[in-house]
């Protein structure tokens, strides 16, 4: 190749990508700078958030009412069991053990479908992270900003059965949003935190719903904790009823079921909501930052 | 003339390995997986763990105004090395070094295929980093540019009931609605019918004016030598040939037909 001698034929790589301000390409961005690109793509992650949630049902007859009749058949069908067939709802009348139930069950499902999406977000989606820029945060946030919406979907099935059971809108209900912002902040995190981990081990996907099945069981979904495990230890109860799964199961109940008061909260338990969101929204957001330039490898 | 040259690309010494679980026996059975986890702590290549050296090697600088071209047979690297020039793939050794942010000419990979044409247009653009404004006035230059609703009002429905012809015409309309600063084409020319052909190929031409060096891979000798003033050409990964468009072509012409 026959160029014109350069000035710049005697620098290294290096030294010629400094003089005229090139930097390194797929390199990691500050913190800061993470930040604000994310927010930058904020209509992006709610577009994309809309898109698969409409996606989901579109092939199907009832198109998206399945975004409402879905939860209402998860909700009957651990009726039957948890609730005619093995009497879990000791302690409880019908009126608080009903609700009780179907509130634990779709505030359960929106941490666990988060987790669930949140392993597959990197993995799952390599042909995108492979062919466009983007923060890579954006999947994990846009699948849980989408089980955000799914569980909307479910809260009027929720309100539904609360009226049903004879608990009727007061102000208490206000609550709801507290609860579900702290929720959604902690499932976030927990999903950016997986997102990380699933892209690593893409196994993980095949072990996480018996994890998240175990932490099910444990959290008093279909059961009230305290109730169940009188005869055992006591630590044994609080630690379960610390897990913050069982604390914005506790929560969503208080606020919407009458039945349900103050006493059968732990002590603190607002203090610990928000604990358990912050820490683990920043802490997740952090963790999956630090890898950031590896995703889309392999 | 010297001092005119600006670098946008800079790949020095350019290595890109990519890792495929349990491909070494090429049986996935259940015992092969147990002793890859087993052999942990051990190199890859005994926990069955096979590379890919999919680039060796490459060195080179682009500069502005260029439009570089880069052939080679299929599996030498290409689609790669520009990935890796995007910041898509991480360099197992090696850097790139660019100016900018370079993009890939590639929306496919957002889109929905449940969804209808006119929610992947917005969903494309976004997804391409445009904001919902520029989307908003470029939606019917990207749907008029694609001829979809030519024959009907096709861009309201799902984008599984589209032929594929035109589910490719809409994919590339969408991917070239945007500017780029570096912009790379990987054998994006061959999709479409005739007339949709001639209408890309001009809209490449648009693009490489505004952008600052064009990269473009394909198997077409007459589209490089169309469009490109210079050729990289690679085959196994490594830099055989880099020059003017004329001399790298008749000597990969050379190769390739003996």
């Amino acid at each position: 190749m026959t160029e014109p001698p350069s000035p710049d034929e005697h620098l290294t790589a290096a030294e010629l990508a400094a003089k005229y301000g090139l930097t390194v390409s797929g390199a990691r961005p500050s913190l800061a700078e993470y930040v604000r690109r994310l927010w930058g793509r904020r209509h992006f992650i709610v577009a994309f958030s809309q898109a698969k949630l409409t996606a989901q049902y579109s092939q199907a007859k009832l198109g998206q009412l399945w975004q409402v009749a879905t939860p209402l058949l998860n909700a009957l069908v651990y009726y039957l069991i948890f609730g005619l067939i093995l009497n879990a709802g000791r302690g409880m009348t019908k009126d608080v053990y009903i609700p009780f139930l179907v509130t634990g069950v779709f505030v359960f499902t929106f941490t666990q479908s988060s987790v669930m999406a949140g392993v597959r977000a990197i993995s799952g989606n390599l042909g995108l992270v492979r062919a466009l820029h983007f923060p890579r945060a954006s999947l994990p946030v846009s699948f849980a900003l989408q089980q955000l919406q799914q569980l909307l979907f479910s809260m009027i099935v929720l309100v539904a059965v609360a009226c049903a059971f004879g608990s009727y809108p007061d102000l208490s209900w206000l609550l709801i949003v507290p609860v579900l912002v702290l929720q959604f902040l902690f499932n976030t995190g927990l999903a950016l935190v997986v997102a990380r981990l699933g892209a690593k081990t893409p196994d993980l996907a095949q072990l996480m719903p018996f994890v998240m099945r175990t932490w099910m069981y444990a959290s008093g979904v279909m059961f009230s904790i305290p109730i169940m495990l009188q005869d055992k230890p006591a630590w044994i109860a609080d630690v379960l009823q610390w897990n913050p799964a069982a604390i914005y199961m506790d929560l969503m109940r208080f606020a919407l079921i009458d039945g349900y008061g103050s006493e059968n909260l732990p002590p603190h338990v607002w203090a610990v909501a928000a604990g358990w969101a912050v820490l683990v929204a920043v802490g997740g957001f952090v963790y999956f930052w630090k890898a950031e330039e590896r995703y889309g490898r392999g | 003339m010297a001092e005119a040259r600006v670098p946008t690309v800079i790949a020095d010494d350019l290595h890109i390995v990519y890792r495929v679980n349990g491909a070494r026996t090429g049986k996935g059975s259940a015992t092969a997986a147990l002793s890859r986890i087993v052999k942990r702590g051990s190199g890859d290549a005994q926990r069955g763990v096979r590379k890919v050296h999919a680039v060796r090697g490459v060195s080179f600088v682009a500069y502005r105004g260029e439009a570089i071209g880069l052939i080679g047979s299929n599996g030498s690297g290409k689609s790669t090395l520009l990935r890796a020039i995007a910041g898509l793939l991480p360099a197992e050794q090696g850097r790139v070094y660019t100016d900018g942010q370079p993009s890939l000419l590639g929306v496919n990979a957002a889109l929905m295929n449940d969804l209808t044409g006119e929610r992947n247009v917005i969903l494309g653009g976004l997804a391409m980093g445009m904001s919902r404004e520029e989307i908003r006035e470029r939606y019917q230059e990207i749907v008029d540019f694609s001829g979809i609703n030519e024959k009907g009002d096709f861009i309201t429905l799902p984008m599984r009931t589209y032929s594929s012809g035109m589910a490719a015409r809409l994919r590339f309309s969408i991917a070239a609605a945007k500017d780029h600063d570096v912009l790379m084409i990987d054998e994006a020319l061959a999709t479409g019918d005739r007339s949709f052909q001639k209408r890309s190929e001009a809209r490449i031409r648009e693009l490489r004016k505004q952008a600052g060096t064009v990269f473009l891979v394909s198997h077409n000798n007459k589209s490089i030598r169309d469009t490109c003033n210079r050729v990289l050409w690679l085959e196994r990964g490594e830099l055989r040939m880099d020059g003017p468009t004329d001399e790298v072509l008749k000597e990969y012409e050379k190769f390739a037909g003996k």
